[in-house]
C-alpha cells in the first residue's frame, strides 16, 4: 500500500471513528441530552411532511413523538432530521441519530450486516407502480422497455430489477437521489413510470400539479414492512422503541385512545391497568417513569388514531386500514401483551 | 612555554545536530504510526460493536439493480464489483468528453478574446463572464431541469432523415454494425496514417533544405479519406447502420445520449472553457509584442505567426493552470450525483454503499480513485510541460 493510499483510508477512518466512538450506550446519551434526533424523510405527505410552518407531521414523525413521550413525558423533546433514502443509514450507523423513522424497508441484511435493529412494523407497504393514463396500461405486465424513475439506494431499486428480470421485459431505470426529483421527472415526460411504495405513490400523487391525469396500477410486487430502526449494541433503547409502537397498538387493541386515557384508568380491566401503569411498575422494568405508556396514549394517540389522523380518513390520503388493520378485524397489526 | 592543551568535551549526543535531526523524524514516524493505528483499531472495535460488516467481500456478491448507461455489458446479476468498473468508466468518459471539448472551445474563445474585431472579442467577454460566474451546479440543474425537459416526447421526436432523434429521453443515433472485412478498411486507415506520417517528415526535411514547400495537408486528408474509402468500396461495404426505432415506450437500437449525461456535460465544457479562454489569453498576452512585430515584418502573415511564433511560446504559461483546469473537471464531474447520471459518485458512493451499508470501505475506495486520476493526469501533463518548456543551457 502506498503512503497516499495509507493517508487517505486512515482520514477515512478517523472520520467515521470520532463518529462512533461517541455513540456509547444510547439511552444515557439520549437522556442527558434532552432530546431526540430522529431522522425522517425528505418530504412524504402521510408519513414525514413538514407543514408550510416547518412543524412535522405524519407516522413516522408521530413514532418519534411517541418514544420523546415515553422517555421524557413530552412528545416535543425531538429534533427532526431530514435524510434522502442514500443518507439515511449511513446516518443511523454513524450516530447522527438515534432512531430512523423514515419508511424504511426490514430486510435482513439490514438487520444484519448493516449493523442495525427494527424495532417493528409501523405500516405494512408493498410497491407498485404509478403511470399518466394516457400511456392506457393497465397492467404492469404491459411496462416491457419502460423508463422508470427510482429514488437511488431503496429496495424498491431492487425489487423493480428483479420484477423486470422475472417477467423478461427490458428496463431503462433513471435513479434520483430525491423523492422529488423522480415525481418532477415523471411529469415532465422523462421517464413513462414511476415505483415506489404504494403509500408512497398516493403520496406523491397528490403533490402532482394533476393527479387525476396518473393511476396506480394493480400489482402489489413486493412485501414492504416499514418500521422504524435503531443502531445495533444497545438494547435499552432497542427495547424503548419497540414498545413504544406495542403500546400504541395494544392500546388499540383495548380501546384506549388520547381522549379517553384518563378515565380508562379507572376501568376494571387488568390488562388496561397494567398498560397506564395503573397496577404494577412498568415504567422501572425500561429505566423511565411508571406512567410511560399512558403519557406515549395520551400525548400522541394509538396506533389506530396516528393512522386516520395521518394517512387515513383524516388525511387527504384517504388510505384504508387494510393489511394495516388491527389482528382482530383482519390485518396484520398485532402486539405482545403488557405483562 | 607549552600550555596543556584542554581536551575538548564531547558535547551530549542530543546537542548534536545529525543525531536530533533523525531522532525528531524517527518521534515523529512513531507518533503518525500509532496515532494511525489507534484509530484503525478504533474503527474495528466499534465496528464489531455496532455489528457492522466489514472487509471488501461485498465486491463480490451480486447487485440486484439496474445502471442507466454502461459501457461495459451489466446486468443486476453483475457483482457490486463490477458496478465500480461501470460507474469509474461513466466518470471517465464524461470527464475526457469533457476535457477534449473543453480545451477545443477554450483555445477558440480565448483567441476570439484577442480579436481585432470588436463583436467578435466582446461576445467572447460576455461568454466567458456569464458562464465563469455561475456556480456550476446550478448551470448542470438550468441544463437538466430547463433546457433539455423541453424535448417532446418520444411519439413527437425531433427527427432527421428518420435516422437521428432528439426528444426528452435524449439523443438517439445510428450504431455501426461492423461486418466481416471491417478489418481490411481499419488496415487501411493505419497504412494511410503512416504514409501521410512520412510524407510530412519529408516535406519537413526538404523545405529545411531546399526552402520548398510542400501541399502536406491536402495530400494528407486525401489519404487518409481515399485509402479507407477506396477498401471499404472494394470489401463490399462490410459496415451497417442500426437505426434507433420507436417501439412501444421508447426508442430502441442505436446509440442514445442520455440527457443526464449531455446535461453535465453540457455544463462541465461552456463551464471549464472559459477558464480555459481566459488561461489562454493571459498566455498569449505573456508572449512580448515584439514576437509578433518581428515574424510580420519577416513576413509570416498573421495566421503563421500565432501557429508558429505565438503559441509555441505561449504553451509554456499555458500548460500549468490548463492542468488544473482538466483537474477540476474531473473532480467536478462528481456533481453528476445531482441529476442521477451514474458515476462513480451516484452509483456507487452512493448506491452500492447505500445498498451494503459498507460506508467506510465505499468511501475509501472512491477517494483513492479520484486522488489517482488526479495524479495521472498531472504526471501526463508535467512530462508534456517538459516538453514545451524553455530548455536552458
Amino acid at each position: 500500500m502506498n503512503p497516499l493510499k495509507t493517508l487517505t483510508a486512515a482520514a477515512v477512518l478517523l472520520l467515521a471513528a470520532s463518529g462512533l466512538a461517541q455513540a456509547g450506550a444510547a439511552l444515557n446519551a439520549i437522556k442527558e441530552r434532552g432530546f431526540i434526533k430522529c431522522g425522517v424523510s425528505d418530504g412524504l405527505p402521510g408519513f414525514s411532511y413538514a407543514d408550510e410552518k416547518g412543524n412535522y407531521n405524519g407516522i413516522d414523525v408521530d413514532v418519534c413523538r411517541a418514544v420523546a413521550a415515553a422517555v421524557f413525558g413530552d412528545a416535543g423533546k425531538v429534533k427532526f432530521t431530514p435524510l434522502t433514502a442514500k443518507e439515511r443509514l449511513t446516518a443511523l450507523q454513524s450516530g447522527e441519530i438515534d432512531v430512523l423513522s423514515r419508511n424504511t424497508t426490514w430486510t435482513s441484511s439490514r438487520d444484519s450486516a448493516q449493523g442495525m435493529n427494527f424495532t417493528g412494523v409501523t405500516y405494512y407497504d408493498g410497491q407498485g407502480f404509478l403511470v399518466n393514463k394516457k400511456l392506457g396500461v393497465k397492467s404492469a405486465k404491459q411496462l416491457d422497455g419502460a423508463t422508470v424513475c427510482v429514488q437511488a439506494g431503496t429496495t424498491t431499486e431492487l425489487n423493480l430489477s428483479d420484477y423486470f428480470r422475472a417477467n423478461k421485459m427490458k428496463l431503462t431505470p433513471i435513479s434520483y437521489d430525491k423523492s422529488d426529483e423522480s415525481a418532477k421527472s415523471l411529469e415532465a415526460g422523462r421517464c413513462d413510470v414511476l415505483t415506489s411504495d404504494q403509500s408512497q405513490l398516493y403520496a406523491q400523487r397528490i403533490k402532482l400539479a394533476k393527479p387525476d391525469e396518473y393511476v396506480v396500477l394493480p400489482e402489489v410486487i413486493s412485501k414492504e414492512p416499514l418500521g422504524p430502526v435503531v443502531r445495533h449494541g444497545d438494547d435499552d433503547w432497542f427495547d424503548i422503541v419497540k414498545w413504544t409502537l406495542f403500546v400504541m397498538v395494544n392500546a388499540e387493541d383495548l380501546g384506549v385512545n388520547s381522549k379517553n386515557v384518563e378515565e380508562m384508568k379507572k376501568s376494571a380491566n387488568p390488562d388496561v391497568k397494567r398498560l397506564l401503569g395503573v397496577e404494577g411498575d412498568k415504567g422501572k422494568d425500561f429505566g423511565l417513569a411508571n406512567d410511560w405508556m399512558a403519557a406515549v396514549i395520551k400525548q400522541v394517540g394509538n396506533y389506530g388514531e396516528v393512522f386516520e389522523r395521518n394517512v387515513g380518513q383524516g388525511s387527504p390520503l384517504k388510505i384504508q386500514r387494510g393489511l394495516n388493520a388491527l389482528w382482530s378485524q383482519g390485518g396484520l397489526q398485532y402486539a405482545p401483551p403488557v405483562r | 612555554m607549552a600550555e596543556p592543551i584542554s581536551t575538548p568535551v564531547k558535547p551530549p549526543f542530543w546537542n548534536n545536530p545529525q543525531v536530533r535531526a533523525i531522532l525528531f523524524q524517527a518521534i515523529a514516524l512513531v507518533v503518525t504510526v500509532a496515532f494511525g493505528l489507534y484509530v484503525f483499531d478504533n474503527t474495528q472495535t466499534n465496528l464489531r460493536r455496532l455489528g457492522i460488516a466489514s472487509g471488501f467481500d461485498f465486491l463480490s456478491s451480486p447487485s440486484g439493480f439496474d445502471v442507466v448507461q454502461s459501457l461495459i455489458p451489466y446486468s443486476p446479476t453483475s457483482s457490486y464489483g463490477r458496478v465500480f468498473w461501470v460507474a469509474l468508466l461513466n466518470t471517465l468518459l464524461v470527464s475526457a468528453l469533457g476535457i477534449v471539448l473543453a480545451t477545443l472551445i477554450g483555445f477558440v474563445i480565448g483567441i476570439a478574446r484577442l480579436s481585432k474585431n470588436w463583436l467578435i472579442s466582446r461576445l467572447a467577454l460576455v461568454y466567458i463572464e456569464t458562464f465563469r460566474n455561475i456556480p456550476l451546479l446550478l448551470q448542470i440543474f438550468f441544463w437538466y431541469f430547463a433546457v433539455l425537459r423541453a424535448m417532446p416526447s418520444p411519439r413527437q421526436s425531433l427527427s432527421l432523415g428518420e435516422a437521428v432523434f432528439l426528444n426528452i429521453r435524449g439523443l438517439y443515433l445510428p450504431a455501426p454494425e461492423f461486418q466481416t472485412g471491417f478489418g481490411w478498411v481499419l488496415a487501411a486507415f493505419g497504412l494511410a496514417a503512416a504514409l501521410a506520417w512520412l510524407a510530412a517528415r519529408w516535406a519537413r526535411r526538404r523545405q529545411r533544405a531546399t526552402g520548398q514547400q510542400f501541399p502536406i495537408l491536402s495530400v494528407s486528408l486525401a489519404l487518409l479519406l481515399g485509402l479507407p474509402s477506396l477498401t471499404f468500396w472494394l470489401a463490399g461495404s462490410p459496415l451497417v447502420w442500426q437505426l434507433p426505432e420507436l417501439q412501444g415506450f421508447n426508442f430502441r437500437g442505436g446509440w442514445v445520449v442520455i440527457p443526464e449525461m449531455a446535461s453535465l456535460l453540457l455544463a462541465l465544457t461552456l463551464y471549464t472553457a472559459t477558464f480555459i479562454a481566459e488561461i489562454v489569453r493571459a498566455g498569449i498576452q505573456a508572449v512580448s509584442h515584439g514576437q509578433t512585430e518581428a515574424s510580420l515584418s519577416l513576413g509570416l502573415n498573421s495566421s503563421l505567426t500565432l501557429r508558429l511564433i505565438i503559441l509555441p511560446q505561449a504553451l509554456r504559461v499555458i500548460i500549468p493552470p490548463l492542468t488544473n483546469q482538466y483537474l477540476n473537471l474531473t473532480k467536478n464531474s462528481s456533481l453528476a450525483a445531482a441529476i442521477g447520471y451514474p458515476d462513480l459518485v451516484s452509483a456507487f458512493a452512493g448506491t452500492v454503499l447505500n445498498q451494503t451499508g459498507q460506508a467506510i470501505e465505499c468511501i475509501a475506495i472512491t477517494m483513492t480513485v479520484y486522488l489517482t486520476i488526479s495524479l495521472l493526469i498531472s504526471l501526463m501533463m508535467n512530462r508534456y510541460n517538459r516538453r514545451v518548456a524553455l530548455v536552458e543551457r
